[in-house]
């Protein structure tokens, strides 16, 4: 009898010390992100299952794209090192369950900011690296030119667990068209049912459509229509609660965008710290206390300058060159005609 | 009073245990959730979608309820478990009995069936009738029409629809059917046991079954017509099939994967079943005066069936859990819609995921219990 009663004794024990243990560790603390991440000597950061220009590994794993540099620029500003990522690709589906969850730090995944998910799901999006908005492909020989052209009982393509479904939704119920929405949980599987005629349009968005189209087994007999049925500004995202890590990741993003603005990039960085202007002084740590705000040293900046280069440089090597978008439209500087304008660095 | 506590002791620490892990499950997740500013609730079920879905056997449209495409998605996983376990079990049945053949190319083309088709992955075997039919079918425009009036397409198979007047007065024409079959059915087994007369009831039967709604059609006011799909031009190239109705390629892959799978398995299940009776049993009905077709209808099939339900039972779970892989080619299946889009659209995972879970379970306890009946029917009754 004493003897159960000690063993019974010892489970509550067990219980009671498990209990202590997950209660201290889920208290928030002040960047506890930033302190494991530089515990584990890597960021984790979760991207798409390859979207060229924006997050696409080639045969030997390298990732590479726009949406891939905003994690680079993170491990050059926390771990100074901008290889000390790990990519974790994830379907549009199990995108915010893998940072809610805590498997992933950052989301850089070509995720559109709307207010639902900013406030419901326990997420908050940090900015706007790419300003996207949604489009149908179609085949050339239909000769269908533009989205008014649309017929009862089109058949429309899609990817699942995206905006894109509640867009299309309000589109072709706002004009009385009635339609079928085939939707697949991988891009690649959309990609071949469209190929293979199951669906007479494709819709996502239009930098996707630009780089899936490449995919196509004959990408010239297809056009992207001119219009744009919504707004979709796409961003990094994080976990809700970790202000602090927040702040780095925006702040990672604005000082690329920033230098791109103040003509500094990866091969005059350095010679920049002589600069006479303030403003650029402060890009490149040459003054100001900037990174103590966030608990890094006062060279975070420049590093990601260096080592990732500016937005300029990003999108050109990621996004120009490869032929999917060499028109920045909206994605140029605001002092260039464009829309991309962030808060000063000071 | 030793024995009640070694008798009690454990049961309690084992209902501790239980309680202590789900109550550590329950604070962790909402602690967790509450630190990331998450709210758990039920109330997003009465909140609008905003979402369309391919395919529905109910009226639903963006502007209805989570709970309602919920009961879509569900309606879905009900409808292609359903048609498939139908093909699987006759499909089975008939290559469970060639296996048994005594003919060596009908016997060992069933073997080849068999070990093809079980032993290739079913997500593989989803993908490949899917993409096989989607580049070996025909665009609507090219389509031969079967049977005079079927198109089976890349972006359907499009049937005639039936309009039907007075389709009640049909229905009860067919239920006094059934129920005098039933009449019948109790009228002959008395006449067997009584006086020992067969009549020809199964003929008997069929012509109630026919001429009770036909006769709905002469006197009745009952008529059918037909709609039938007809080709529309959408644009220069693409064309599709209006009126009718219209099954989804992802359906008929579903089932054809599904169904050929699982057939092998109730295969043999079956021929388990056939060879698990002894043959002694067949030789002495032969030898009381039976003739081979009662041999097999009244003494080797009572006995095989009891062998064979219990398993496959099994199979038709395994089938209806199976389904879910329904979301790898745009069924919309509960996964795909529930589980999938109204997840992703409202963030609930937790209580999503856990209603997804029950549902299955639930469709799962269901056909067990309906098979553990039928079980206990055919089961030995001792006296």
């Amino acid at each position: 009898m004493f003897k159960i009663i000690k063993q019974l004794t010892s489970v509550v024990a067990m219980f009671a010390v498990l209990f202590a243990f997950s209660t201290e560790t889920m208290a928030a603390k002040k960047s506890k992100t930033l302190e494991n991440t530089k515990k584990r000597g890597f960021v984790r950061c979760g991207v798409s299952q390859g979207l060229p220009g924006f997050s696409n590994a080639d045969e030997s794993g390298n990732w590479t794209g726009i949406d891939v540099d905003v994690c680079r620029a993170v491990a050059a500003a926390t771990l100074g090192d901008a290889t000390k990522v790990k990519f974790t690709p994830l379907s549009a589906k199990e995108r915010f369950t893998a940072l809610t969850s805590g498997e992933i730090d950052i989301l850089s995944r070509n995720t559109t900011w709307t207010l639902s998910r900013d406030a419901d799901i326990g997420l908050t999006f940090v900015g706007v690296n790419f300003y996207d908005g949604q489009g149908f492909m179609v085949r050339k020989g239909s000769g269908i030119s533009s989205t008014g052209e649309f017929k009862n009982g089109t058949s429309v393509c899609t990817n699942l667990g995206t905006t894109t479904e509640l867009n299309m939704r309000d589109f072709f119920d706002s004009r009385g068209i009635s339609y079928e929405p085939v939707v697949f949980e991988k891009a690649d599987e959309v990609v071949a049912a469209y190929d293979a005629g199951r669906c007479d349009t494709y819709t996502t968005d239009k930098s996707g459509l630009a780089a899936q189209r490449t995919k196509l087994s004959a990408p010239d007999d297809h056009v992207v229509l001119p219009e744009t049925i919504s707004k979709e500004p796409l961003g990094p995202v994080v976990r809700q609660g970790d202000s602090v890590w927040e702040d780095i990741v925006r702040w990672s993003l604005n000082t690329m965008i920033e230098a791109e603005e103040y003509g500094v990039n990866s091969s005059n960085a350095d010679m920049m710290k002589t600069s006479n202007n303030p403003a650029i002084k402060r890009l490149v740590g040459a003054e100001g206390e900037l990174g103590a705000a966030f608990g890094l040293d006062n060279e975070w900046n420049l590093r990601i300058i260096k080592q990732v280069g500016n937005y300029g440089e990003s999108y050109k090597r990621n996004i120009a060159d490869t032929g999917i978008l060499p028109d920045r439209g909206p994605n140029e500087l605001w002092t260039k005609g464009g829309i991309l304008y962030v808060p000063p660095a000071r | 009073m030793n024995n009640i506590i070694k008798k009690f002791i454990p049961q309690i620490l084992a209902i501790l245990f239980v309680v202590l892990i789900f109550g550590f499950l329950t604070i962790n997740a909402q602690t967790n959730m509450d630190n990331r500013g998450i709210d758990f609730g039920f109330d997003f079920l009465s909140q609008e979608s905003s979402f369309d879905v391919q395919f529905s056997l109910i009226e639903y449209s963006g502007s209805d309820s989570y709970a309602r495409a919920f009961l879509v998605g569900l309606l879905n996983t009900l409808l292609v478990s359903f048609i498939s376990i139908i093909i699987c079990t006759i499909l089975g049945i008939i290559i469970g009995v060639a296996r048994l053949s005594s003919n060596y190319l009908i016997k060992n083309s069933a073997a080849w069936y068999v070990e093809f088709f079980r032993n290739i992955p079913l997500l593989l075997q989803i993908f490949f009738w899917y993409y096989a039919a989607l580049r070996a079918l025909p665009m609507p425009e090219k389509a031969n029409a079967w049977f005079g009036v079927t198109y089976m397409t890349v972006k359907g198979y499009y049937i005639p629809s039936m309009v039907w007047q007075n389709l009640n007065v049909f229905l009860y024409c067919g239920l006094a059917a059934i129920v005098s079959i039933i009449v019948l059915k109790n009228y002959a087994s008395k006449l067997r046991d009584t006086q020992g007369k067969q009549i020809p009831f199964f003929l008997y039967s069929v012509t109630l079954l026919v001429v009770l709604p036909l006769l709905s059609f002469l006197f009745g006011g009952v008529s059918l017509e037909f709609e039938l799909p007809e080709l529309k031009k959408l644009s220069k190239i693409s064309y599709i099939y209006e009126g009718g109705i219209s099954l989804p390629p992802e359906l008929i892959a579903l089932v054809l994967a599904l169904s050929l799978y699982t057939s092998t398995f109730v295969a043999e299940c079956v021929r388990a079943g056939i060879e698990g009776v002894t043959k002694g049993q067949k030789e002495a009905a032969a030898s009381v005066g039976l003739t081979p077709n009662q041999v097999l209808k009244l003494v080797i099939m009572p006995q095989a069936l009891r062998i064979i339900i219990p398993p496959t039972t099994n199979q038709y779970l395994n089938l209806t859990k199976n389904s879910s892989l329904a979301a790898a080619i745009a069924y919309p299946d509960l996964v795909l819609v529930f589980a999938g889009t109204a997840l992703m659209q409202t963030g609930k995972a937790i209580e999503i995921v856990s209603i997804t879970m029950l549902t299955y379970l639930t469709i799962s306890l269901t056909i067990a219990a309906i098979m553990n009946w039928y079980n206990k029917k055919i089961e030995i009754k001792e006296k």
